[in-house]
């Protein structure tokens, strides 16, 4: 299945870029991530627990960057096994733009499984591998750029002990800045 | 009035006491002392270079016994297919070998690669997955398309086969550039491209296998879930394991349906051996119902391109046809045959078409093997046939009753020689279509359909006048055309002391009711209660051989056997009457169970006769031997060729593309009907097979060859309320001139029929709603594809 969206997040392209090479950002932002180690250079392992209808399981698997222009455009890879479930693969190609409110994040996912998730949640599956994206986007957008809903953001800033009213900003961000 | 005991009774199924109170024994039901379990390890991806196994984790996984890979049986033979198939440059078929396990290379999801035998199924099932995770398999493009298939020389199911090609035949290649030239003359050419969808036997009962080695006698025994015992020992013995065949015993115990999916030889059943005899215990596997789907021979899959000439006044001329054909990644046993000689052989139907040409080719892909099911090439053929007469009918705003009228063969015409090479021996395909009109009351049709417009359905009528060629055997008929194996049957009855009788038959009954139609005809023919009567099967040591069942053969053939032996015993019967009553052999009459010295009151019944036959106290031996048992093997002169109408009625809702089989009347002539009930439910089993492939059921291998219908979630099986109440009818009867009963079979005939009639109906219903853009819809007629073409 092949799946393409357009974010805007409210951060320069230079944070949105480090963000993604990021594993720790990973962990958090795709669901069900319980670990990941590496780095760009080598590539990151992954661990994921997914329920796909009935099918649960937890994948480990590679990730690997390709065709990095620095600041602008990466090709991330993977292949996850998740033993009997099968296995799930996929690429995005994601893109950053320079826009006035900060960057605008362009990705196409390519994603396939096999085996069991194939065999028995190949109805749900390209309902559950949008979720699985746009979950992915949204929390990689509230980790770079603060939380979108504002009970949120009180939240966070009460226990960040940050004043009410100053600026918010993703964890990511205030790890940087 | 009916009978109600022998030939033409309605004899309860005595088999279904078992069955219905959970009774039966399956193979998945024997436990044996010191059984180890068998799990399968399997691809999970359609096409895949092996790489490396690792054994060494699995194997020290607790209660883990033995690990086997196609390493294993590399040396071994490969499960061959049945039929040589010439192309129609006269080169013989690619065959490539079909291991035991996946060696070198997987092709499809599913195919197994690798065993492990351990102590319990948990263990096995745990083991495996540790073997799987430590098996590396580079996965390389997959093959599913079949255009594509033939298309790309560069990726190959078969390394050695250069376009993925098994055969490209023609049938009848000399008669191509007659009928080439009648399409040309042909005043009308209707064209129409479809598929045939393919389909998951589904069987009730998963299949299932247990291998046992004596070390005492280098003895095998084989329990498993076959149609045909025989035939799965000789292919274990003389092609794969090279074992000799009277060292090994086949038993296939109750058998829980088949459909053609347990005629074959699978692999699993050479691997229970290798691994009881390794491992001095029994083995036994039992496949999850995911495997079913993943492994068992799958049906159809057919892309044809018909053409049809004809006059403006419907008259046929001419019929034209392309098909792709699916074998799947290996040839399965009659994969060949299939879309063949039980397909291209039928392509005239019921019809006096004088130009018939038939084009098949034959395609490997990354998907499980596809063999026989159901019909089997049969329903290819009507299907095709009966769609694009039903297209001609509507371009040309003909009535199709008339137009089959006009074209079926008269009863005056047989035997008749199609131009596709068969000779149908019998039948009066207007009389049953004349007794489906009245039965389906044709005549009141439009005014259903103005009461189901009122409640805003689309109401529509299809009809569909197949025939089939079954009852398969003629030896010299199948060996013609590239079988490698005879197809005949066997029977013996043994008569014991006290007069009661066992049978034992190479039929295999697995649903179809042997094991009570069968003492019917002996009870008819030796004036016997059917209760004296049993029927043995399913065990190479218990029956004399047997072809099995599949094809529609049971009664034409084993049966025949079985009354072929049942007049030897009544031959020997009057010998030994001949003894006791001092009469000469010529003057002994059998009749009503006993036989008779002619014109005289003196008589023996056939008990008197039986003991006698083991208790010869005074038989002059050099004459008359003691004992009272005869074989028969039967090999018919011709197939049979059961026909019939069949009429369905549909509802369609426009608003949601909901498809409603309201009524369904089959008039068939089978020939001598043995049990009307037992025929009866042939029929609505049949049909309610055709219902699921015309409404319901497909297949669907993604672009990668993963099996998305791999469950009940996704592959849709026809439900009771899928299904109306059948009107059926078996009285137009031509009994079968060339097998002493008479019978021409009903196993498949439902499955064959039905289908065009259902799609017919349905574009029908469409166009009566002013939707005459629709041609055509590929089954499933599923509501999203109805609700599609309406709003194309």
């Amino acid at each position: 299945m092949q799946m393409s969206d357009t974010r805007e997040i409210k951060a320069a392209p230079s944070d949105v870029w480090a963000a993604i090479l990021n594993p720790d950002v990973l962990k958090e932002c795709i669901p069900g991530c319980t670990e990941v180690t590496g780095n760009r250079d080598e590539g990151f392992e992954a661990v994921v627990t997914q329920k796909v209808g009935p099918v649960k399981a937890t994948f480990k698997g590679a990730v690997t960057l390709s065709d990095i222009t620095e600041g602008e455009r990466v090709t991330i890879s993977g292949e996850g096994k998740g033993g009997p479930a099968g296995f799930a693969k996929g690429g995005a190609v994601v893109v950053l733009e320079p826009i006035p409110e900060g960057t605008r994040l362009t990705y196409e996912v390519e994603a396939n499984v096999g085996g069991k998730l194939a065999q028995l949640g190949s109805r749900i599956i390209d309902g559950f591998a949008k979720k699985m994206a746009d979950e992915f986007f949204t929390r990689f957008q509230t980790a770079v750029e603060g939380p979108a809903m504002p009970e949120e953001a009180a939240q966070n800033a009460d226990e960040g002990g940050q004043a009410p009213g100053e600026q918010k900003k993703g964890w990511f961000k205030r790890l940087i800045s | 009035m009916p009978k109600d005991t022998g030939i033409g009774a309605s004899t309860k199924r005595r088999e279904d006491v078992r069955f219905l109170t959970g009774r039966g024994v399956y193979t998945d039901d024997l436990s044996l002392f010191g059984q180890a379990h068998a799990v399968m390890v399997r691809s999970s991806v359609a096409h895949g270079r092996i790489v490396s196994i690792d054994t060494a984790a699995a194997e020290s996984m607790p209660g883990v016994l033995a690990v086997f890979t196609g390493e294993d049986f590399k040396d071994v033979g490969g499960n061959p297919a049945g039929w040589l198939i010439n192309s129609r440059d006269g080169t013989p078929m690619r065959e490539p070998k079909r291991p035991v396990l996946a060696h070198g290379k997987v092709r499809h999801v599913g195919d197994a690669y690798a065993a492990v035998i351990a102590e319990t199924y948990a263990q096995a099932k745990d083991a495996a997955q540790v073997l799987a995770d430590a098996t590396v398999i580079e996965e390389l493009p997959a093959i599913v398309d079949m255009r594509a298939a033939v298309a790309d020389a560069s990726n190959r199911v078969h390394d050695e086969i250069p376009d993925n090609l098994c055969f490209d035949w023609g049938w009848i290649e000399d008669n191509r550039a007659a009928v080439d030239a009648a399409m040309k003359a042909a005043p009308h050419v209707v064209t129409l491209e479809l598929t045939n969808n393919r389909l998951v036997p589904n069987a009730m009962e998963p299949r299932a296998s247990i291998g046992e080695y004596f070390p005492g006698t280098g003895d095998y025994k084989l329990t498993t879930t076959s149609q045909n015992p025989h035939l799965t020992r000789l292919l274990v013995c003389a092609f794969v394991m090279g074992i000799p065949e009277n060292k090994l015993q086949v038993v296939a115990p109750d058998v829980g349906g088949g459909f053609g999916s347990k005629i074959y030889h699978y692999g699993e059943e050479a691997l229970v051996l290798a691994a009881a005899k390794r491992l001095g215990r029994p083995v036994r596997w039992t496949a999850e119902r995911t495997e079913s789907f993943l492994s068992d021979a799958h049906g159809r899959d057919h892309v044809t391109k018909i053409e049809l000439g004809c006059t403006k006044e419907g008259d046929i001329l001419a019929i034209r046809t392309e098909t792709l054909a699916n074998v799947g990644a290996y040839l399965s046993n009659f994969s060949t045959a299939t879309p063949t000689f039980l397909h291209g052989t039928l392509m005239a139907g019921p019809y006096k078409v004088p130009h018939v040409y038939v084009n098949v080719k034959t395609v490997f892909t990354n998907t499980a093997p596809v063999d026989a099911y159901r019909g089997a090439g049969r329903p290819e053929a009507t299907y095709s046939i009966e769609r694009v007469i039903d297209k001609m009918c509507r371009e040309l705003g003909l009535d199709p009753f008339e137009v089959r009228r006009r074209n079926l063969l008269t009863p005056d015409q047989f035997p008749y020689t199609t131009p596709v090479g068969l000779v149908y021996d019998t039948g009066n395909y207007q009389a049953t279509l004349d007794k489906a009109v009245e039965l389906a009351d044709v005549a009141g049709f439009e005014a259903r359909r103005a009461e189901s417009a009122k409640r805003g359905k689309l109401r529509g009528m299809g009809l569909s006048t197949w025939i089939e060629a079954c009852g398969i055997a003629p030896s010299h008929l199948v060996g013609v055309l590239g079988s490698r194996v005879g197809l005949y049957d066997a029977a013996t009855v043994r008569v014991n002391a006290t007069g009661t009788i066992s049978v034992m038959t190479g039929a295999h009954s697995h649903g179809q009711g042997h094991e009570t139609v069968f003492p019917q005809i002996v009870a008819e023919k030796l004036g016997i209660p059917e209760t004296s009567v049993e029927i043995v099967h399913g065990d190479t040591a218990k029956i004399p051989f047997g072809m099995g069942s599949y094809g529609s053969r049971s009664l034409a053939v084993a049966g025949s056997a079985m009354d072929r032996a049942l007049d030897k015993i009544i031959a020997k019967g009057k010998k030994i009457a001949a003894h006791m009553l001092e009469a000469a052999e010529g003057d002994i009459t059998f009749a009503d169970g006993k036989f008779s010295v002619a014109g005289t009151d003196k008589a023996k019944s056939f008990g008197e006769i039986a003991f006698s036959a083991y208790v010869p106290h005074n038989y002059p031996l050099e004459t008359l031997e003691p004992g009272l048992e005869e074989t028969a093997f039967y090999d018919p002169a011709n197939f049979t060729y059961p026909a019939g109408a069949y009429i369905c009625e549909v509802e369609v809702d426009a608003e949601t593309g909901k498809v409603d089989v309201v009524a369904f009347t089959a008039a068939d002539d089978f020939g001598n009907v043995m049990n009307p009930l037992i025929v009866e439910g042939q029929v609505h089993g049949g049909v309610g097979q055709g219902i699921g492939q015309a409404l319901c059921e497909n297949t669907s291998y993604d672009e990668n060859g993963q099996l998305l219908t791999g469950s009940y979630m996704d592959y849709a099986m026809p439900r009771a309320d899928d299904v109306p109440f059948y009107t059926v009818d078996h009285s137009c009867a031509t009994p079968c001139t060339h097998n002493p009963l008479g019978v021409k079979g009903c196993g498949e005939a439902g499955a064959i029929g039905s289908p065009p009639a259902v799609v017919n109906a349905v574009i029908d219903a469409l166009h009566s709603g002013g939707h005459t853009h629709v041609t055509h819809i590929d089954m499933p007629v599923s509501p999203n594809r109805v609700w599609q073409a309406i709003n194309a």
